[in-house]
């Protein structure tokens, strides 16, 4: 079982950067955002998707496995927390170890931060930054059931496989539901956009 | 932030529970970095017509130094990046905290004391309007502006000025759809709120980038969505929205009520008309049907450029939902024919009867976040408080009763923005004032508007920053930002909200009342300006509002800060407000009719040839806001969105970033290509927040629409070709003796196209 946490949907994102703005302002990390925008079909379309940390579970946080200095400790409570400034020696094995690109070294304080979930929020029943202020809910921190509830049909992933290595992880994707949109008078056929067919009205790409 | 280790606290959570909220107690103390006293002080967004709530952090020595997301019925918490940012503008080092003036535009700016910019300016306005006339002075207001404040403009133009010439930047915004609001319904305002919206069956959003342009609102299309709606976005670019669209209409930009016209000919062929509706709560709609029988959807999909199904689609899919809504912006508003474009969208709804009922209606989404309460009180050329008509006799006199005026003293209507820089340029107009504006970027045509306010023999404006305009004039005065004073504004639902004052302006920054307040008793006006801040005029505002169909009596501060917003008409201190226009399909005409209007499809103002073969067309990035005055100073936008870029499609040839000279009849600038599938091929796009030589609107045709006089921003005859150089983005005007702000600074030179929500392009593939 989930617990409360924070789902990505990709659908929603409009690639405002509202959360990376909205990280920018975490207390624990002010003026750095924590969070990447990544385009995963640059200049086809405008699909935008925002990467936090995952907090992975199984196996547990590989960038912690790797810290030599043991400087990213993981709470109680499965979140990942950003390296431990009084131990972090800036060596980066935590970005390389990552498989999802999250952590980020400032060269200059040789010092690695990452999402740690706010938890200087959501310790005090306060939803992190990012997921309270976007917009269009591509963030939505809660259960898995407060999501259902607000968007039918949805289901969700937390399984991630790289090669043979299957991540298990505490932060989850949003997988959309079917979608059956019936046109009235019968499906028409596909519709050529800007050169590419498009899919519309329950029509299969 | 302090960084010290902090050994976890094992009764935060039991082990395994992941349960990261209900961590059932505190965690120790240290996790909350921040340990200083703050307050939290409730207001709203500055920037669009969302007008999403937030708290303000306040600290211990009194100055807003955060944000904190607010549970606020119209946005639930939800920011975009502008509004998370918006507090950088408070206490930011680029702040004008001190007059500057200068004899004349030769001379450098120094500083002056409010006594002597006040003097020379009051001067100066006695010394044109007694040379040239009256008219010879005029008045530029904005729509960022509280209500109060843009009911002082009109007021302060017309009794202390006593000039016809008082216009404001909604002239760029909103008034096409005001235009065709007021011919079809006798009101002007959208007619559903937002939270109709999650109950459609079918979602029409024409000519908005609600991603990048309204980004909060995106949360009810969304939910629309997920509630089976059918999305149908009209747009020649694949915005954020239309990507996810049911139906993404790519048309040519300028073609819109063709498009509509032929949408109404299928729905009429097909018989998905309201019949009983039409009958009862309409007129015109025999001369409607008769005109868009010539519009089949063949034609369209010649004129569009689209293909004719989709015309057929969209009929079907808008004709047969039981609920269907209609959204526009300025798409489809920034036309020599903005009105008629809206008068077409609502000819569709009006016949589907989708009107009035939750799910079903018609709304316009106002850009600016007083776009709806900036044009209702009187700011406008031909407009006084309340909505009244400055042409109506009867009008006249009810507002000269309430000015203590005589009805022959209040001057005629006046011209509109476009044309009173036409004006300028004439040696009309040759003294201005300007409040909450920048014409240099936000303004077509920009060779015109330099040279017509270069003309000026006077020019002074209000701001708190220094815009490029003021950076053009002869006297600046500083004044608040919307964190330091209170004020009303009315958000695009047309729910009026208070925003509160957060902190003491900086010593020596004074409100935009006081300063018109100043300026009027100094020209012996003083007894009809005895204001001692926004409550004060709001009242007159209220009282000046009763009545009409823009009634705003039963709106008291108090009510405002107990509800969150109340939607006008609200005649009356227990009324509730009136979130829902049109119910029972009855509008503000006398017959209480719908009065559709007959609209031919009519070409573009720049013709097309083979020099300029394609179509440019402007609009918004989600990180600026309008003429980047306030946005392209704060750091984190700046890093998200640095330079303007100009978006073209992959079949040109073009690599990603390189150097593309964009050329119209009005000139030309080489700006880095972005290149992407996601717009037309035979389109380009330039967004238009930076100031020349960077300035969209130095391409675009200050061509006007004949009804609204809105500027055609949206389509004017383009060429691109291949060019060296791109060229670079002026640093934004600070005031003498300061550096520009280094954060604000950031990649100005990076050659590349920013990262935008269109994606960086591509050089590879396709």
């Amino acid at each position: 079982m989930l617990g409360r946490t924070i789902f990505i949907d990709p659908g929603r994102c409009i690639g405002c950067q509202a959360c990376v703005s909205a990280c920018r302002e975490c207390d624990s990390h002010r003026g750095k955002s924590m969070i990447h925008l990544d385009y995963p079909d640059e200049g086809h379309t405008v699909a935008s998707l925002p990467t936090v940390c995952m907090h992975c579970e199984d196996p547990v946080a590989p960038c912690a496995e790797v810290c030599p200095a043991e400087a990213i400790l993981i709470t109680a409570d499965g979140v990942v927390q950003e390296a431990d400034p009084t131990r972090c020696i800036g060596c980066a094995n935590c970005v390389n170890a990552c498989p999802f690109g999250v952590p980020k070294i400032d060269l200059e304080a040789k010092l690695q931060m990452k999402c740690n979930l706010c938890y200087d929020r959501t310790s005090y029943g306060l939803a992190p930054m990012c997921a309270t202020v976007c917009p269009t809910g591509a963030l939505f921190y809660g259960t898995v059931e407060e999501l259902q509830a607000e968007r039918p049909g949805v289901d969700v992933s937390t399984l991630f496989a790289f090669g043979d290595t299957v991540v298990s992880t505490g932060v989850a994707m949003v997988v959309p539901g079917e979608r059956q949109t019936p046109v009235p008078g019968g499906t028409l056929n596909l519709i050529e956009v800007n050169g590419r067919p498009t899919p519309g009205n329950g029509a299969r790409a | 932030m302090s960084h010290e280790h902090v050994p976890l606290d094992p009764s935060v959570a039991p082990l395994g529970t992941r349960n990261f909220r209900d961590a059932g107690g505190l965690p120790a103390a240290a996790w909350r970095a921040d340990q200083t006293e703050q307050t939290l002080v409730p207001t709203h967004c500055c920037f669009c017509g969302v007008q999403c709530g937030m708290y303000l952090r306040v600290d211990g020595r009194g100055k807003v130094f955060g944000v904190e997301p607010r549970n606020h019925d119209i946005n639930r918490m939800r920011l975009c990046p502008k509004g998370i940012n918006a507090y950088q503008q408070v206490n930011h080092p680029d702040r004008l905290t001190v007059p500057l003036m200068r004899r004349s535009r030769d001379e450098p700016f120094r500083e002056a004391s409010w006594e002597e910019a006040l003097d020379f300016t009051v001067a100066e306005i006695q010394r044109i309007q007694g040379a040239q006339g009256r008219d010879a002075f005029g008045m530029l207001g904005g729509a960022s502006l509280f209500s109060e404040k843009t009911y002082l403009v009109g007021k302060f133009a017309r009794v202390a000025l006593k000039t016809r010439h008082v216009d404001y930047n909604g002239r760029l915004c909103m008034v096409s759809a005001a235009g065709a609001n007021k011919l079809a319904f006798g009101i002007d305002r959208a007619g559903n709120p937002f939270s109709d919206i999650l109950q459609t069956q079918c979602l029409l959003i024409a000519g908005s980038n609600v991603g990048e342009c309204f980004p909060v609102m995106t949360q009810y299309v969304w939910g629309a969505r997920d509630r089976g709606a059918t999305l149908i976005v009209v747009d020649p670019r694949e915005t954020a929205v239309a990507r996810t669209a049911d139906i993404h209409v790519a048309l040519k930009s300028g073609t819109d009520s063709a498009f509509f016209n032929a949408v109404l000919h299928v729905i009429v062929e097909e018989g998905l008309t309201d019949e009983a509706f039409l009958a009862e709560h309409t007129t015109g709609w025999e001369e409607v049907k008769a005109t868009v029988k010539a519009y089949p959807p063949a034609r369209a999909a010649e004129i569009c450029g689209i293909p004719a199904e989709q015309v057929v689609q969209v009929a079907r899919v808008f004709g047969t939902a039981d609920r269907a809504m209609a959204w526009h912006a300025r798409g489809i508003e920034h036309h020599t024919q903005g009105v008629e474009n809206c008068l077409t969208v609502i000819n569709l709804c009006t016949a589907t009867g989708n009107l009035g009922r939750p799910g079903a209606g018609y709304g316009t989404i106002t850009g600016q976040g007083n776009g709806q309460g900036g044009r209702e009180h009187g700011q406008k050329s031909d407009l006084l408080p309340g909505g009244r008509s400055i042409n109506d006799p009867a009008h006249r006199r009810q507002v000269a009763a309430i000015w203590g005026i005589e009805e022959s003293e209040l001057p005629q209507a006046g011209t509109s923005m476009m044309e009173m820089v036409w004006q300028m340029q004439r040696g009309e107009i040759r003294g201005l004032i300007g409040v909450c504006n920048n014409p240099f970027v936000s303004l077509p045509n920009y060779a015109v508007v330099k040279d017509g306010y270069d003309q000026l023999e006077f020019h002074a404006q209000l701001d708190f920053f220094l815009s490029e305009t003021a950076a053009n004039a002869h006297v600046v005065l500083p004044v608040t930002t919307w964190a330091e004073d209170e004020g009303v504004m009315a958000n695009a639902e047309a729910r009026v909200v208070k925003h509160n004052k957060a902190q003491e302006p900086p010593p020596g920054v004074r409100t935009d009342t006081w300063v018109m307040c100043e300026i009027a008793r100094r020209l012996g006006q003083g007894g009809k300006f005895a204001f001692e801040g926004s409550r004060d005029v709001f009242d007159e505002l209220r009282r000046a509002s009763a009545g009409t169909v823009i009634d705003y009596y039963g709106i008291t501060y108090e009510r405002l800060e107990e509800t969150g917003g109340i939607a006008w008409p609200c005649p009356s201190l227990d009324h509730p407000g009136t979130p829902r226009l049109f119910e029972g399909g009855k509008t503000s005409h006398p017959d209480q009719k719908v009065h559709m209007q007959v609209v031919e499809w009519h070409p573009p103002a720049d013709p097309y040839s083979d020099e300029y073969p394609m179509t440019l067309t402007t609009g918004r990035t989600v990180a600026h806001f309008l003429s980047g005055n306030q946005t392209r100073r704060l750091g984190g936008l700046v890093e998200q969105t640095p330079r303007p870029w100009v978006e073209v499609h992959p079949s040109h040839g073009f690599r990603n970033g390189e150097p593309v000279r964009v050329v119209t009849r009005r000139g030309s600038e080489v700006l880095p290509a972005l290149v992407t599938e996601a717009i037309r091929p035979d389109h380009v796009f330039v967004p238009y927040h930076w100031p020349y030589p960077v300035a969209a609107n130095a391409l675009t045709i200050d061509a006007l629409d004949p009804r609204s006089k809105i500027p055609e921003y949206k389509v004017c005859a383009v060429r691109i070709e291949p060019a060296r150089e791109i060229d670079p983005v002026p640093a934004p005007p600070v005031p003498p003796g300061r550096e520009a702000y280094p954060e604000a600074q950031v990649s100005r030179t990076d050659p590349l196209p920013p990262t935008s929500p269109q994606g960086r392009g591509t050089a590879e593939r396709g």
